[in-house]
């Protein structure tokens, strides 16, 4: 991993205590995920240098914007950073525009004009430029936050649960934009949610906290597959899978992906040939068998190696494979486990019986 | 119909209550955006202190301020030694008298404005490079502009309005420190109802007026605070 940045940081107030010592890669959207009074949120203030905390060093892509050890605390105006708030917290009194402009004023160094250009049509508010704020409804106004951030060429883009306080449907009129970003610029992003859609649909890398403190790092193929997480044990646990359209197959109106290792089959979703999908598969719907099975419905079925097992009190297990280079997760109860005499290194065959699309 | 000595006291009026309320707007803003984001342990005793002209008879002011400003008192002495002599019966002690009289109308509408803008918008701004006193002038002070009119409107009219600390403080010295209330007073007690007239009515006009202006361009009554 390429790792530049670097966030090590201590805070208490009354009873709840920060205390995390990070590395994160220096590119793709990091998404910082825990329950609400996990600390994620101050863990990103502290990084924007909103929230100051005594103890702390953070440096970002070389620069060091906090070294208490020697007594560094640059302040957040002169960080390049950009931030979108659970609120948009669009200035009221300014249009779209002189929202846009508001940092761009500021910068010492001029940045290339078309960036800005770029930006609002990749956020698809060009329309909006002319409005304010309280003429926009909260998607737009989210997406104006976005821009607005974004304008200024930032370092590294911290957004603190932009989706929360929008609605579903609004949320639709920002998430496309959000996986968009993620595949046209070159910015590190740290995205705090506490919801599992979210992450699933945005995360390259994961860092799992509660109470404070990090429980976890790491991409996010292998961390959602990691057993001894709680995420894994839920019900709606899953695995999120980067894929490669390889072809299409019209008659059967299917069509076929690639990951590093195997292929699977999807229904037809009308995208070209080479494009990037993410998949995910819940651990429900996969199920473990020892040998091909001829007579099935089932089209997906591939070779997999168990890599560990994790039993509850409920009767249930969580099984973790290697399928290719990807890991997958199995929920199934322990009684198949035991009459399937499953241990770790064994070779069986995994049955996918559905798969979701996530962009 | 007005005589000149009335036209005289206008504008006296006029000029001590636009010093004051542009000294109140000075030292009240910053005074006032503290009092609005501080969480020192000194914010209820400043608070008070500024709150207190409110309550106080205005002859209680007037007579401290008397003493204070005095030849013999603390602050007397020092612009003796200046060479600025004293302050009281002056034009300059009406504007300081003034300024302390009126300050709460001053602070109050700002405070509550500053208040309700809250942290957002200024974390907002500190993260589009804004420094804190840039985020004050491009977002505090048009996102409070409610504030500064009522703060302005209120500021003015009060000082305008006040008798007891300009009688005591100023005294009744004919274009020096005769102001319009105290006109009126003399008017009345030489039995002149007609000269009292034009002037008490003027007065009541321009204070209803006033008022009616800003309630109805400051929608938003809440940043309002008529503590008298």
């Amino acid at each position: 991993m390429n790792a530049s940045i670097i966030a090590k940081f201590k805070l208490s107030y009354g009873e709840f205590k920060l205390d995390v010592d990070l590395s994160l890669p220096s590119s793709g959207i990091t998404v910082l995920f825990g329950h609400s009074g996990s600390g994620k949120t101050t863990l990103l203030r502290c990084i924007a240098g909103l929230q100051k905390a005594p103890e702390g060093y953070l440096k970002i892509n070389g620069e060091v914007w906090q070294d208490s050890d020697k007594r560094l605390f640059i302040p957040t105006h002169q960080r390049a950073l950009g931030y979108v708030f659970q609120e948009a917290n669009l200035f009221s009194h300014l249009s779209v525009n002189e929202n846009l402009n508001y940092g761009l004023k500021r910068l010492k160094n001029s940045i290339d004009v078309t960036l800005k250009t770029h930006i609002i049509e990749l956020l698809g508010i060009s329309h909006l430029l002319a409005r304010m704020p309280e003429n926009l409804s909260g998607g737009e106004r989210q997406r104006v936050a976005i821009a607005r951030a974004l304008v200024l060429n930032p370092s590294i883009l911290l957004m603190d649960e932009p989706l929360a306080s929008l609605d579903w449907e609004r949320k639709q009129e920002v998430l496309p934009f959000l996986m968009r970003l993620n595949q046209q610029l070159k910015i590190p992003v740290l995205y705090v949610t506490h919801s599992k859609q979210e992450m699933a649909q945005l995360a390259d890398y994961l860092v799992l906290m509660s109470q404070g403190k990090v429980n976890a790092t790491g991409p996010i193929s292998q961390t959602l597959s990691r057993v001894d997480l709680p995420l894994a044990q839920d019900r709606q646990a899953s695995c999120v899978w980067a894929v490669r359209v390889a072809q299409h197959d019209s008659a059967d109106y299917l069509t076929q992906v690639q990951f590093s290792g195997g292929c699977l089959f999807l229904p037809m979703i009308p995208v070209a040939i080479g494009e990037a999908l993410r998949v995910q598969i819940f651990a429900r719907d996969v199920s473990i068998t020892l040998d091909i099975s001829t007579q099935t419905s089932i089209l997906n079925i591939l070779p997999a190696t168990i890599l560990a097992i994790s039993n509850d009190d409920m009767g249930q297990s969580v099984v973790s494979l290697q399928v290719g280079e990807n890991q997958l997760l199995a929920h199934i109860t322990q009684k198949s486990a035991a009459f399937l005499n499953l241990s770790l290194g064994k070779p069986v065959f995994v049955q996918i019986k559905g798969t979701s699309i996530l962009n | 119909m007005l005589t000149s000595a009335d036209f005289a006291t206008l504008r006296l009026t006029f000029q001590v209550a636009s010093l004051a309320t542009m000294l109140m707007l000075l030292f009240g803003t910053p005074l006032a955006w503290w009092l609005a984001r501080t969480q020192s342990k000194y914010k209820g005793i400043i608070n008070a202190i500024v709150a207190l002209p409110l309550v106080l008879p205005p002859t209680v002011l007037g007579f401290y301020l008397l003493v204070i400003l005095g030849k013999n008192g603390p602050i007397g002495q020092i612009t003796t030694q200046l060479g600025l002599g004293t302050l009281p019966f002056t034009f300059a002690g009406l504007v300081v008298s003034s300024f302390l009289y009126s300050l709460p109308f001053v602070v109050q509408p700002l405070q509550t404005a500053f208040s309700a803008i809250g942290n957002r918008p200024l974390e907002a701004a500190a993260t589009l490079r804004a420094s804190p006193l840039d985020t004050f002038f491009s977002v505090v002070v048009p996102l409070s502009k409610s504030g500064f009119l009522t703060a302005t409107v209120l500021g003015f009219a009060h000082t305008v309005g006040e008798f007891g600390v300009v009688l005591m403080v100023g005294g009744n010295i004919p274009d020096k420190t005769r102001v319009v209330s105290v006109q009126i007073y003399n008017h009345v007690e030489a039995l002149e109802y007609s000269e009292a007239h034009w002037l008490a009515g003027g007065l009541l006009a321009f204070s209803f007026c006033v008022l009616w202006v800003l309630y109805s361009i400051v929608k938003t009554p809440s940043s309002i605070q008529l503590h008298k």
